[in-house]
């Protein structure tokens, strides 16, 4: 958190060396068709970081977020939540956010009744929702969208409502699936910049998925580099940076030297790997 | 940094989407009145043709009576026909609403468990593929009475594109909105409420219109099947009994009747349909491209 004392406020909520949020202990996954998707992979992931998991296609790296979500169970290994309080389900109630990599939208409910989704599930009335949901819509830059549908919003509209969908709850930990991958370049760096807002103000732990080098660089203070066949961390990057991160910072030598030394990283674990990018 | 998101910063990206829906200006007043003009002029030509038709060539009305003897045949007929209309009618509403209502709840079931799917699928394809109205001596034996034997007739030939086209529609469900709904620990009533029923939504709009349709042909073939007779009858045999009569207007203006109550049942499908769906689905939005 470097960069945080000197050009950022820190973040609200994330104490000075947090404390865990999930441990990922030697997790493999074997898919029902014999595809090894991970193998004794580990992570931890401390509160208040913003981490990426980078690598190429079938390097199990959304298999890996599926599975902090409790969304299909590991082969072996452990997944903890040391700081949880644990449901039925064996996931920390309300504590995770997630963001598909498509904007995953009910078509035919209002971006309102969207975003009121997790919290009509736990039995909040909508009166009492109502000024959480519009806060979230606010962070977003939605708030005037409220009654419109899905449909009648842009690409870009539709990933901010389903990321304040997912804040909507307050979550401890927000899972991020390439959300951005299928976004023109100007709507993803407007995104970027608003997601990396959204962290500092909230003090959510990020959990970011991603094929980009340039969009882990930016967003990141953490890269997770992940290698295929079969799929583990091949290195974990901490991201350190100067100043702020902005238009600035992505003109800078600095974001360039990071995006050389974690796309070589990239290459080499490709290259370990086999796999295809 | 900019830590601020301006607050149109929504409406910014709006440009840069082709997949943003446009609403079609209302259509000019000009165009609004030749879209009723049109259809109508279409049918009064029609009418006017056959007339000339039928005068021209002094056709006797036992064979083809004109559009007047038609419309004198509907107004001296009216008591005998507004009866059976109504009997005609009956069958039909309440045998789609039955349909409705068991392939609706038939559905919902089929979709719990794989398992009762798996039991109960043979036995729909064999009564789905069974032509129905030859099964209607049958339904005569058991059922209690002609009216009821008929209703049994005309449910089963709506209830199974309702069925089927519900079971489509609730297994349609996007797969990662199923998943959302098990990360915020949905019970399986909320995932019916909130996410399948309304997905099959316009799937059971289909399912209602195809119905509709099938449910008032249903109720005169099995009315035309049962032989059904007398003064608590449909038209179905307020038609036959003219065909025997060779009271060909009247046979005309029975059939005018099944026609109207055809395109009613239409227009009030389609406005039900339209009015459900027309804010979300692709269906019933207009776009400009």
């Amino acid at each position: 958190m470097t960069e945080a004392a000197v050009a950022e406020p820190p973040a609200r909520s994330a104490p000075p060396g947090g404390g865990t949020v999930v441990r990922l202990s030697h997790v493999s996954k074997v898919f029902s068709n014999g595809t090894l998707a991970l193998s004794d992979m580990s992570l931890v992931v401390v509160q208040g970081e913003f981490i990426s998991l980078l690598g190429p296609s079938g390097c199990g790296k959304s298999t890996a977020l599926r599975i902090i979500a409790g969304l299909g169970g590991v082969s072996s290994g452990t997944v903890d939540w040391p700081s949880s309080k644990i449901n039925a389900h064996g996931l920390p109630e309300g504590d995770i956010g997630f963001v598909f990599q498509e904007p995953t939208l009910m078509p035919w409910a209002t971006v309102f009744g969207n975003v009121f989704l997790p919290l009509r599930l736990r039995g909040v009335s909508k009166a009492i929702a109502a000024p959480q949901i519009m806060a979230a819509l606010g962070e977003v830059g939605l708030a005037d969208f409220a009654k419109a549908y899905p449909r009648e919003l842009s690409g870009g509209m539709k990933m901010r409502v389903s990321i304040a969908r997912a804040l909507v709850t307050k979550p401890k930990l927000l899972l991020m699936d390439e959300p951005f991958a299928a976004l023109d370049e100007i709507t993803r760096q407007k995104l970027n910049d608003d997601v990396r807002r959204l962290w500092r103000n909230t003090g959510v732990t990020v959990i970011f998925v991603t094929h980009s080098v340039f969009e882990s660089a930016y967003l990141s203070n953490r890269i997770v580099v992940m290698r295929a066949r079969p799929g583990q961390v091949y290195a974990d990057m901490p991201i350190v940076t100067s100043g702020a991160r902005d238009a600035l910072y992505r003109a800078s030598e600095e974001y360039r030297s990071i995006c050389f030394d974690v796309s070589q990283t990239l290459q080499d674990a490709i290259h370990v790997g086999g796999g295809t990018h | 940094m900019s830590n601020a998101v301006p607050a149109t910063a929504g409406q910014d990206e709006a440009g840069t989407d082709s997949a943003v829906a446009v609403l079609l200006p209302r259509a000019t007043r000009q165009e609004k009145l030749l879209r009723v003009v049109i259809p109508i002029a279409t049918v009064l030509v029609v009418v006017l043709a056959w007339q000339a038709i039928v005068s021209i060539n002094h056709i006797p009305k036992y064979i083809l009576p004109g559009p007047v003897d038609v419309g004198v045949a509907m107004s001296t007929d009216w008591p005998i026909l507004l009866p059976a209309l109504w009997v005609t009618l009956q069958i039909t509403v309440s045998a789609l609403i039955l349909a409705l209502l068991g392939g609706v709840a038939i559905a919902v079931l089929l979709v719990q468990s794989r398992w009762i799917e798996l039991a109960v699928y043979p036995l729909t394809v064999i009564l789905q593929v069974t032509p129905i109205v030859a099964i209607a001596p049958l339904l005569l034996i058991y059922a209690p009475n002609t009216q009821v034997a008929l209703l049994i007739c005309a449910f089963l030939v709506a209830f199974f594109p309702i069925l089927s086209n519900m079971v489509q529609g609730l297994k349609s469900v996007d797969h990662n909105l199923l998943n959302l709904f098990d990360l915020y620990g949905a019970s399986r009533w909320q995932q019916l409420i909130f996410l399948k029923l309304p997905a099959a939504l316009p799937y059971f709009m289909a399912g209602l219109k195809i119905g509709g349709g099938l449910a008032l042909i249903a109720a005169v073939v099995a009315e035309f099947a049962a032989g059904s007779s007398g003064a608590g009858s449909g038209l179905a045999f307020r038609l036959l009994e003219a065909q025997y009569r060779l009271n060909i207007p009247r046979l005309f203006a029975a059939l005018l009747l099944l026609s109207l109550t055809g395109v009613a049942i239409f227009g009030v499908t389609t406005l039900i349909s339209w009015l459900s769906l027309r804010k979300w689905h692709e269906s019933a939005v207009r776009r400009e491209n």
